[in-house]
């Protein structure tokens, strides 16, 4: 480990692939004959097998969620705020998973991936995945390290929902659910602004309905308006607000379409750089999956039947200024959970930075989240906190 | 504990499920979970309040009491308890309703404002008590609807709601006669525990 890492870094860790090569039947009714998963985990097992906390992605996450691939990186891995020794998701207490779901572009079986039924790339034949459809694949995950149950399942966003999930296919597998700025399903709005990103994709003329690989393109133009929009959902008013304001890259107006204000710039770039990084695909798939989250769908719409299965008790945070997944739909899971007879906790955390505050360094929702998680490890070992 | 949730928590009978409105560290819900059996839910809008619950595995929820109970069904559980709570509320009345609504019992504890040395002080020195269950001075309150002992007796008498026990509690009145005789003089602290109907 290099000596440069802050003291509470996981420091350098190395990804692991996972094989299955027992097929797995999916929601749409295809089956992955076998399927690889590409994970990290930070900490230790302990003998009972008991302190594993499992780590669900959000929209355009991954399996590097703390620490560094190498000892010269310069960003650390996307949840590394909270992920670490003596952090919120203590690394000195708990073994922590944090893996790629399938259909991702880093490394689990995915669009990218050849289809060893045709020797070709699935490409946009990859199965649409859903959260259901993770969270079995990530039981197996589960299986194959010898975990039997999580001290907690815990995710952000789309991460939420999949937290949403165990706790109602595998209640038995999971003692707790943190479930982050997430909602029990897409508003219209939500999945308005889905489809424009999608359709941004899919217009591109370098998409070539998704076999561009074959071509040799990326639809990198639609991959980056796609990045762009979603980017706006994903902060403020405000923190757009106070971070750019009308501020112009030069001190005078052009009366031309070229970039002009900080604002514009900064979203080209966003859209740039994901443009580069990520599969177009893999986007339209995870989009989906959120689109068709909807356990209470099943129920007549009853979100509380839904979660009928539930044992295990939720922690459920929201952030004030989130428009994505605001915290009214926190509320609407609280008041079904409630209605169910379960065991939650809910906390709107005050944060100016819209949904993106779930990855962002705050006091009150340290305080908190740190408050639950360390409650969790006294379970496992008995102690008083 | 705090003198009055002591006394509250001898009023809750085992393996009841309870709401406790502006429920602070969660102390009271802990001790009842721990030794009671007691299941429930904390009310809590001060994050350090809700991190200390949390640490205490006690269920809290962010939630302002002015924006009512809509989240609980009728008769979600079996006792509604608020402590140091109903004279900030904006219509303590309507949260009375919606405490038996969600339950058949609620316990209520308020500082009382005829006690004594509240009196004293209004009385001699013509000024706004300020004491050590009332601290803040009239200008920056949070405490909006003061009432007394007497007061909320009558409430319930207008509500047709039962009183079904009651006490006052005080760090130097606790207990004693002056207190049990006097309520509305000698009691810091009214405590009620009423039910619904007649």
């Amino acid at each position: 480990m290099s000596a440069s890492f802050p003291s509470d870094s996981v420091g350098v860790v190395t990804p692991q692939i996972a094989t299955f090569e027992s097929p797995l039947a999916l929601a749409c009714g295809k089956t992955l004959e076998r399927f690889e998963l590409v994970y990290e985990t930070y900490g230790a097992l302990n003998a009972e097998r008991s302190n594993a906390v499992l780590i669900c992605h959000a929209l355009s996450g991954h399996h590097h969620a703390a620490g560094y691939h190498t000892a010269d990186e310069r960003k650390p891995g996307w949840w590394d705020a909270y992920i670490g020794p003596g952090k919120v998701i203590d690394t000195d207490r708990f073994f922590v998973i944090s893996l790629n779901n399938l259909g991702g572009c880093h490394g689990s079986t995915g669009p990218a991936s050849l289809n060893p039924q045709t020797g070709h790339q699935w490409g946009p034949t990859f199965p649409v995945m859903t959260v259901a459809d993770w969270v079995h694949s990530q039981a197996r995950l589960a299986d194959q390290l010898g975990i039997e149950r999580f001290a907690a399942v815990v995710g952000g966003s789309l991460g939420g929902m999949q937290a949403m999930q165990w706790s109602i296919a595998y209640p038995e597998r999971v003692a707790n659910v943190a479930v982050i700025a997430a909602t029990p399903r897409l508003s219209a709005q939500n999945i308005a602004f889905n489809e424009v990103a999608r359709q941004a994709i899919r217009s591109d003329s370098d998409f070539h309905d998704g076999w561009y690989a074959d071509h040799d393109a990326i639809p990198k133009l639609g991959l980056k308006l796609a990045r762009m929009i979603g980017h706006i959902t994903y902060l403020s008013e405000h923190s757009m607000g106070s971070r750019f304001g009308r501020d112009l890259r030069s001190d005078q107006l052009n009366f031309g379409y070229d970039v002009e204000f900080q604002v514009e710039s900064y979203l080209r770039h966003q859209g740039d750089t994901f443009s580069t990084r990520f599969d177009a695909n893999t986007y339209l798939l995870m989009t989906k999956a959120l689109d068709y989250f909807d356990p209470a769908g099943q129920h007549g719409g009853d979100l509380a039947a839904a979660l009928a299965p539930v044992t295990c008790p939720y922690l459920v945070v929201s952030f004030t200024t989130d428009w994505r997944f605001a915290p009214a739909r926190s509320r609407e899971l609280v008041s079904a959970l409630l209605r169910a007879g379960k065991a939650v906790s809910y906390i709107n955390v005050d944060s100016p930075h819209g949904h993106d505050a779930f990855l962002l360094p705050n006091d009150q929702y340290e305080a908190v989240f740190g408050s639950y998680m360390r409650r969790i490890h006294a379970d496992i070992t008995g102690e008083a906190v | 504990m705090r003198a009055d949730l002591e006394l509250i928590y001898d009023w809750i009978p085992d393996d009841a499920r309870i709401l406790d409105l502006g429920c602070g560290d969660g102390t009271l819900l802990a001790a009842l979970a721990r030794h009671k059996n007691v299941t429930g839910y904390g009310l809590e809008i001060d994050p350090e309040g809700i991190a200390a619950c949390l640490g205490r595995g006690v269920n809290v929820l962010e939630q302002n009491l002015d924006d009512g109970l809509g989240n609980f069904v009728d008769d979600a559980c079996d006792l509604v308890i608020m402590t140091q709570a109903l004279q900030v509320l904006r219509r303590p009345d309507a949260m009375l309703d919606e405490m038996l609504r969600v339950a058949p019992e609620c316990i209520i504890a308020f500082p009382n404002f005829a006690y004594w040395k509240h009196r004293l002080h209004l009385t001699f020195r013509g000024r706004m008590p300020v004491s050590r269950s009332l601290p803040h001075a009239w200008y920056d309150t949070p405490n909006i609807h003061l009432s007394t002992f007497q007061d909320f007796a009558q409430l319930c008498r207008d509500k047709g709601v039962t009183i079904v026990d009651e006490a006052v509690g005080s760090a130097e009145h606790e207990g004693h006669w002056t207190s049990r005789l006097w309520p509305n003089l000698f009691g810091e602290t009214a405590i009620f525990r009423v039910r619904r109907g007649r």
